[in-house]
């Protein structure tokens, strides 16, 4: 049975800043702010909807980050989980389309 | 009966509104209250008040929506039904005769002309010292007013309460206002630039600690003073905030509520690279 791909995507409802090297998120519908390290920084940066998020945890986290795979996937599948259920970023078995995620300038 | 409307012009933070009213009484209310900020300025804006009879100050929550499909604002309080047409500038206020709905209707008016501008309103002190501005946010019982009560003579009082800032000169100025606190006295109708934001804790001695970016942006928005639940404005405002904290120091005051605390303020050295600094990895 082939292996079921997630993809994720940025919210639209999202605006994010990069101050001193920390990644901000806020939503702008409830104001709920968050701060991402910088393993959920490079996945959020890659969350453009068409990239398998397997794929974006070997090739930017495992790259970057010399981590074990298995224990990667798992710690993105959580922070996946934990930033789609605040509305931050779309979950889907398909390809979304492109996020318009605002970065403030 | 209504008789012509009569106008006073408040100019808070540069921004001059024509406030109108057909009741003598309350004109006199608003000039008494807003002596200080009256002027001659051409208004940017205006509202016009039609008073309703007597009632209690709300302590409901404050509403503020746009009109469906339109860009007009609805700003409703138990004590006070607004509207406000952001694109004539002009606007219309229900109220009873109180100062403090009066003051409600401004402030938020004020917050919302600030978000597009860039600029804000924040619970805190503020005050000129040396030529420079300096805020001081925090909870209530932070220290807001008693950093007002222990500033040296010298020291000019822009606000105990509600801080109005604006970009302006490659950084950001703050505004003296009439909004008063627990100290009950208007601020004086003056500018500075910003020097540095403090957020207070009250403690066994003075110190001064650098606060991470994440933390500066998130407290201040926190006290920042906004009502509409509007995502773009929202937007606008986190956009700010990151400016602000990027060009503006941010730090904690943890102070023992003794006049020395000014001697730190007085002594500030922005010896900081911006607010950029390295800070613990989060989740």
């Amino acid at each position: 049975m082939p292996e079921r791909c997630t993809y994720i995507a940025r919210s639209t409802a999202i605006a994010a800043r990069a101050l001193a090297g920390e990644m901000m998120v806020m939503n702008s519908t409830d104001s709920t702010f968050f701060t991402l390290n910088e393993v959920a920084t490079a996945i959020f940066q890659a969350a453009d909807g068409r990239t398998p998020l397997r794929d974006i945890v070997r090739d930017r986290i495992c790259e970057q980050f010399d981590v074990d795979i298995e224990q990667a996937q798992t710690d993105a599948e959580q922070f996946v989980a934990e930033l789609s259920g605040h509305g931050i970023l779309l979950v889907s078995s398909q390809p979304l389309s492109s996020d318009s995620t605002r970065e403030t300038p | 009966m209504a008789g012509s409307q009569k106008t006073a012009c408040v100019e808070i933070g540069g921004i001059p509104i024509a406030l109108s009213t057909s009741d003598d009484r309350f004109l006199d209310l608003l000039r008494h209250r807003y002596e200080g900020f009256l002027s001659a300025s051409p208004p940017e804006f205006e509202l016009e008040f039609d008073l309703t009879p007597a009632g209690s100050v709300s302590d409901d929550d404050v509403r503020v929506r746009r009109n469906d499909g339109d860009d007009e604002w609805i700003i409703e309080r138990g004590d006070f039904h607004a509207r406000w047409d952001p694109r004539t500038g002009r606007g219309r206020v229900r109220q009873n005769a109180n100062p403090y709905s009066l003051d409600s209707v401004l402030r938020i008016l004020h917050s919302l002309i600030l978000a597009e501008r860039g600029g804000f309103l924040l619970h805190a002190a503020s005050a000129i010292c040396n030529g420079r501005a300096y805020l001081f946010s925090g909870v209530s019982g932070a220290g807001k007013t008693t950093m007002t009560r222990l500033a040296p003579p010298d020291i000019t009082l822009l606000t105990d309460e509600i801080s109005y800032v604006r970009p302006g000169g490659g950084g950001y100025s703050a505004f003296g206002t009439p909004f008063a606190g627990e100290l009950a006295r208007a601020g004086e109708n003056c500018t500075a630039p910003v020097s540095a934001l403090f957020f207070l804790e009250q403690g066994p001695e003075n110190r001064v600690d650098v606060l991470p970016c994440a933390e500066a942006v998130r407290r201040l928005m926190r006290n920042m003073l906004f009502f509409a639940a509007d995502p773009g404005l929202v937007e606008r405002l986190f956009a700010t905030a990151c400016d602000f904290v990027d060009t503006v120091p941010i730090r904690l005051l943890t102070f023992y509520p003794d006049a020395s605390v000014w001697d730190v303020v007085r002594n500030f050295a922005p010896d900081f690279n911006r607010n950029i600094q390295g800070v613990p990895e989060h989740a």
